[in-house]
């Protein structure tokens, strides 16, 4: 049984490393701020959860340590997406544009925030 | 005091005190004095933030929030295993795309979980939200038609009552 869970844990960490790693990529690979932002959140959720329910497997069942692994993985989860929206509105308002693969579908709704480069508004 | 006020109190207390034993573990008196003691501080300071109500804990929905949170891993899983697929196929597999979706929500409670449950999804991530209609960006068309299909806009709202 304990060689079993040590197995299914290192499977879950080198999968979720396999997923962080996959992230970083992605921040390279894709073009600009807004489509980065998705990679990043491949670490964010899927990586950091399966690296964390690995730990949890390995701790031999001891309550204090479960405990700070899931209030970790509760917090990770509560404020991870927060923080990518305060990003992406911070982003938008200040003014810069996502690149769009068919601009002609949706062009106009980014515009309608934050300020234009020509001429200043009330946002 | 009103009734309605202890019972957030009551909570606070509750899961301070899960969260400290849970955190130390060990049972002494000594120690468990020093918890009892913070406890009752950080309610005290909160009783005088005035945050003390259904906004920082949102008793209403507790029971339902379980059933929702294991739904919301399946679709991230979903969409993550998506995300990833287009990450090592490269750039040219995307196609970015910004949609104003209408959200059915009444309270700032329930537009907060849509829309953080939207961002926490990979592939889509919420740019604003102004009144009920939220502006998503996502990485293709497929996942806003997905949304448009409003599966998680009922899911969430069905919290709320």
């Amino acid at each position: 049984m304990a060689i079993f869970l040590d197995a299914v844990s290192w499977a879950l960490l080198v999968l979720g490393g396999f997923m962080c790693f996959s992230g970083a990529v992605g921040i390279h690979r894709f073009p600009d701020f807004f489509s980065r932002m998705h990679a990043a959140g491949v670490t964010d959720t899927l990586g950091s959860s399966l690296i964390l329910i690995g730990l949890m497997l390995q701790t031999g069942w001891q309550d204090t340590v479960l405990v700070k692994l899931l209030l970790i993985f509760l917090f990770i989860l509560l404020t991870s997406p927060t923080a990518s929206h305060a990003l992406a509105k911070a982003a938008l308002h200040g003014g810069l544009r996502p690149k769009l693969g068919k601009p002609e579908v949706s062009d106009d709704i980014p515009e309608k925030f934050g300020k234009p480069s020509s001429e200043s508004t009330n946002n | 005091m009103t009734i309605k006020s202890s019972r957030y109190t009551i909570s606070l207390i509750i899961v301070l005190s899960l969260i400290w034993i849970g955190n130390s573990g060990f049972y002494n008196a000594m120690l468990l004095s020093f918890g009892a003691v913070s406890v009752l501080f950080v309610v005290f300071v909160a009783h005088r933030l005035n945050i003390v109500d259904e906004e920082s804990q949102p008793l209403q929905i507790s029971r339902r929030i379980f059933a929702y949170w294991m739904w919301l891993l399946k679709e991230i899983i979903q969409s993550n295993i998506q995300v990833i697929k287009r990450i090592w196929s490269g750039p040219k597999s995307i196609s970015p795309v910004v949609m104003q979706l209408k959200m059915s929500q009444q309270t700032d409670m329930g537009k907060t979980i849509y829309g953080n449950s939207v961002t926490l999804t990979p592939g889509t991530v919420t740019l604003d939200i102004e009144d009920d209609v939220m502006t998503v960006y996502a990485l293709t068309y497929d996942s806003i038609q997905y949304l448009q299909g409003g599966e998680m806009d009922r899911r969430v709202k069905r919290l709320e009552d």
